[in-house]
């Protein structure tokens, strides 16, 4: 079987799969990611959402021979170390999972979109997040938390522009 | 890794109350100060008692010396929300602190009491055993504190994760952790318990347990199971229910990259254990799923079902015309009422398709059976997503002659349960592969799999006949169920109860039961029987109101107030003043009475199912291609106390969603025994656009608190069905309404 090298969270990651395979099966058998989710392997439920790209792809139907030059991130680096995204912790806050089968589908969509789109409305959010079907009926938290994400993130960079701000002239920017 | 991970995010993020969270291993504690405090039901005290002595881990709580205070769940979480708001209860009562708190998945045993999770009633049956075990937990801290500071009892109370002395002397749980284990268990009877009015965890808003796994995704569900040297397994059944596999191309199949095996199994008949199929099994999932695609597989189908809802439709037809089968209930004289022609008659006839779970993580089940050698017995080890953890070991016992203390089963997270994860087939399935291979697999069903051999919410057919008076009063009711029935019996969900509203409310009733035969199986679906009686009995009540010209509201409050015997609250049976309270809630709530032009209306419904009355209110506009939109759905509850309120926020806003989705698109059907429906491209579900603003108004009476898994989602659909009659003046009598040429 063909070696593929994945970048998977910013590491590179050997394999020896078939071609065929698609990366959910990679990255959940061969690679134990086990955040992302089978749900039904046809591309119609979002568990299986990643980011390829920097785009939210539904991975169960994406075979590895085409993710060689690809930047795949996964639920489980989306955190960075310790800290979690505006999107997990607004997660949390909202208490958005029942089975929680689905979320990890569900963040990495809205992370997606918000990256895209950092001040959705709910039409907004409701396009984005079609494709991530929750059995529990979560969407209304799922809606709330996108918006509280959407929130956080746009006042940490109103925090950067502050900073900019005490910028002094004839400073340079590098230092 | 992961336990490490969980435990450094926690830290970072304190402020969502989950800094002290960590993942500890059983038994992977070191150090001193290990407590374990248990308490029991009174009839295993005197156990638990010598148990708690001889130190093993079988308690609901243990203290450690750095202050974590594990508490056990013994019941599965499936998205119901046990998991977090069974260890309130315990909490509460021993005056943890909840940031203190760790709740760990418990193993299986008779020492948890009733471990299965369904028919809401964890809540129900577990609530005092809870209160008991955080009771007897905190008397053994006191009694520690006591004897180490040598002052009386009755001069300390708990409060944060602290013994307090009236002097103002403190004890934290850490320091009192190893002294408190070498206390005796309190006599259960001996114990007292908080007033609500002090209560500081149970009734507020705690973020489910297990969340910070779920959002970084390390959360185990049963199919993220691994073990060494495991192998993976698909499992193949005849399409048409119950046919026997006479051969396949094995050859063919193990020839296929990553395939290491491919057998017939035989099986034993049972639909509920082990039905004849062809294994697969590899070195991946991938690798099993796309073999199972290519099986050729000549099948035996003399003993198959041959069921089509053709049929079954023409034969409920048939059988509507005529008079109901059996009597299950008669009072008065129903076809006097409806003779006299001073009265006010009409007739519905209303059907509801079978409906499948679809739980989104599908079934699946690792399992490790070892061979005993030189004398050893032979060992089952079992890692299963599951609603009824107790009753594994028992049936695996009986078909594979493993003693039951060979036999170890592993509760997982539940990726959804919805009453699927009550048979265990798929554990069998997992054990006899591994049996057969030698080694541990995890066997995975596809989605396939999963719908066209799941245990369907039965479908039905349903013929009523009522009458209002001249005062526009329901006088007379007459309801023909057309249910499902296999070897003469109701299958799962598909019983005709006297207990059904308004059977006994009413002076002239009359209910009668018709059972076609089928072989399809049949299981419980969120809110049995409740899920098709509510829909069909609260659309005819509005049918009989409008009959009246009279206000649904008032026509509905009505009916509650003609039940002359009076019932206790404290029971496990509709009562009118809890009815009557959510009802008249609901409708102020949802402003009941507002006019609304273009395709516009409300919609009013109540049902009492597993203990909770609820009463719903739907707001919804249908345009000129019949495509709806449900704006919001105002929801009144009661179910007692509200333990944890986002859970059971979460329970209600789920249950309208599962209702809506149901109601909308979903639908089974079958010809020549075989499963038409296969994934989700032909069984369609609701998505995020359609989903409703959810208004959920508690009333939190004194009675016992109970379950909320399910009694929120049968008055989901008569609500959303009155509501189209008043925008459209169009009566919805059958599910799913894409049948009717509707869309969402």
């Amino acid at each position: 079987m063909p070696e593929y090298k994945l970048k998977i969270n910013g590491e590179v990651r050997k394999v020896n799969v078939h071609q065929d395979m698609p990366l959910l099966w990679v990255l959940r058998d061969s690679l134990g990611l086990i955040g992302s989710k089978y749900g039904c392997g046809i591309g119609l439920c979002g568990a299986c959402t990643v980011h390829v790209d920097g785009l939210a792809t539904r991975s169960c139907m994406l075979p590895v021979a085409d993710m060689v030059d690809a930047e795949i991130k996964t639920i489980e680096g989306l955190a960075n170390g310790t800290v979690l995204h505006p999107v997990q912790k607004a997660w949390v806050e909202k208490d958005v999972a029942q089975c929680g089968y689905c979320q990890a589908g569900q963040i990495m969509s809205a992370v997606a979109l918000l990256e895209d789109n950092p001040n959705p409305s709910e039409k907004d959010i409701d396009l984005a997040m079609e494709g991530n079907y929750c059995r529990c009926g979560t969407y209304n938290r799922i809606r709330e938390a996108i918006q509280i994400a959407a929130a956080e993130i746009m006042s940490s960079e109103t925090l950067d522009i502050t900073a900019v701000e005490y910028w002094e002239p004839g400073r340079s920017i590098d230092e | 890794m992961n336990s490490q991970f969980v435990e450094e995010v926690a830290r970072e993020i304190g402020n969502v109350q989950l800094s002290r969270r960590k993942l500890l291993c059983l038994g992977g504690i070191a150090g001193a100060g290990l407590v374990l405090a248990a308490a029991s039901p009174s009839s295993l005290a005197n156990e638990l008692g010598t148990l708690v002595g001889s130190g093993e881990l079988n308690a609901f709580v243990r203290l450690s010396s750095d202050g974590t205070i594990t508490i056990y769940s013994a019941r599965p979480d499936m998205g119901q929300g046990v998991k977090t708001s069974l260890p309130m209860i315990v909490a509460e009562e021993m005056g943890a602190k909840w940031s203190d708190v760790v709740v760990l998945q418990s193993g299986v045993g008779e020492r948890y009491g009733p471990q299965w999770a369904g028919g809401s009633m964890s809540v129900a049956s577990s609530y005092d055993y809870m209160r008991e075990v955080g009771a007897s937990a905190r008397e053994m801290l006191i009694s520690a504190a006591s004897e180490f500071l040598e002052l009386p009892r009755s001069q300390f109370s708990v409060s944060n994760s602290e013994v307090i002395h009236s002097s103002g002397k403190r004890l934290s749980f850490a320091e009192l952790a190893a002294r408190a284990a070498r206390q005796a268990v309190p006599d259960p009877s001996s114990l007292t318990f908080k007033d609500k009015s002090d209560y500081t965890i149970i009734g507020t808003s705690i973020s489910g347990v297990d969340n910070l796994e779920i959002v970084t995704g390390s959360a185990l569900f049963g199919i993220d199971t691994h073990v060494p040297d495991m192998l993976y397994a698909a499992y193949y059944k005849c399409p048409a229910i119950g046919g026997k596999a006479l051969e396949a191309n094995l050859d063919d199949i193990k020839r296929l990259p990553g395939i290491v095996d491919a057998f017939i199994v035989k099986g034993d008949g049972n639909v509920r254990q082990l039905l004849s199929g062809v294994a697969v099994v590899g070195d991946s999932t991938w690798a099993v799923f796309e073999a199972e695609k290519k099986l050729k597989i000549k099948w035996d189908k003399a003993n198959a079902s041959r069921d089509s809802w053709t049929q079954l439709v023409q034969t409920a037809k048939k059988l509507s015309d005529s008079e109901g089968g059996s009597v299950i209930y008669r009072k008065g004289d129903v076809t006097k009422v409806f003779g006299d022609n001073a009265n006010k008659v009409i007739e519905g006839s209303y059907s509801y398709s079978f409906v499948a779970h679809l739980c989104l993580e599908p079934m699946n089940c690792t399992a490790s059976y070892r061979v005993g050698s030189r004398g050893e017995k032979d060992s089952i080890e079992i890692w299963v997503p599951t609603q009824s953890p107790s009753s594994i070991a028992p049936a695996i016992q009986q078909m594979y002659g493993v003693d039951e203390d060979q036999i170890v089963v592993n509760v997982t997270r539940v990726g959804g349960g919805f009453g699927r994860r009550f048979t265990s087939e798929f554990v069998f399935e997992a054990v006899e592969i591994s049996k057969h291979m030698g080694c541990p697999i995890k066997l995975t069903w596809t989605r396939e799999d999963d719908i066209q051999h799941d245990y369907f919410r039965a479908g039905g057919f349903q013929s009523l006949k009522g009458a209002v008076d001249k005062k526009g009063k329901l006088i007379a009711w007459d309801q023909h169920f057309i249910g499902m029935g296999n070897n003469g019996k109701p299958t799962s969900g598909s019983r005709f109860s006297r207990n059904e509203f308004p059977l006994l409310h009413l002076s002239n009733t009359r209910g009668t039961s018709t059972l076609i035969e089928i072989d399809t199986p049949c299981g419980p679906w969120r809110a049995p029987g409740a899920n098709t009686h509510a829909f069909v009995v609260q659309s005819f009540i509005h049918e009989l109101a409008h009959l009246s010209g009279r206000d649904h509201l008032e026509f509905l409050l009505e009916i509650f107030d003609q039940r002359s015997r009076k019932i206790s609250g404290k029971g496990r049976s509709i009562n009118n003043a809890r009815a009557t309270s959510v009802t008249k809630l609901v409708a102020e709530k949802a402003g009941w009475g507002r006019n609304f032009q273009n395709g516009r209306g409300l919609g009013l419904a109540f049902h009492y199912s597993h203990a909770g009355h609820i009463a719903e209110v739907a707001e919804v506009s249908v345009d000129a291609q019949k495509k709806i939109t449900v704006h919001k759905v105002t929801v009144a509850v009661d179910v007692g106390p509200i333990i944890n309120t986002s859970g059971a926020l979460a329970q209600v806003e789920g249950s309208v969603m599962d209702g809506l989705s149901a109601l909308i698109g979903q639908r089974i059907t079958m010809e020549g025994g075989q499963i038409e429906q296969s994934n989700l491209h032909d069984y369609p579900v609701l998505r995020i656009s359609a989903a409703p603003k959810v208004d959920v108004h508690f009333i939190e009476s004194d009675n016992p608190s109970t379950g909320l898994g399910e009694p929120a989602l049968p008055p989901l659909a008569p609500a959303v069905g009155n509501a189209i009659f008043a925008a459209t003046g169009k009566r919805i009598r059958n599910m799913p309404l894409i049948t009717e040429g509707y869309s969402i």
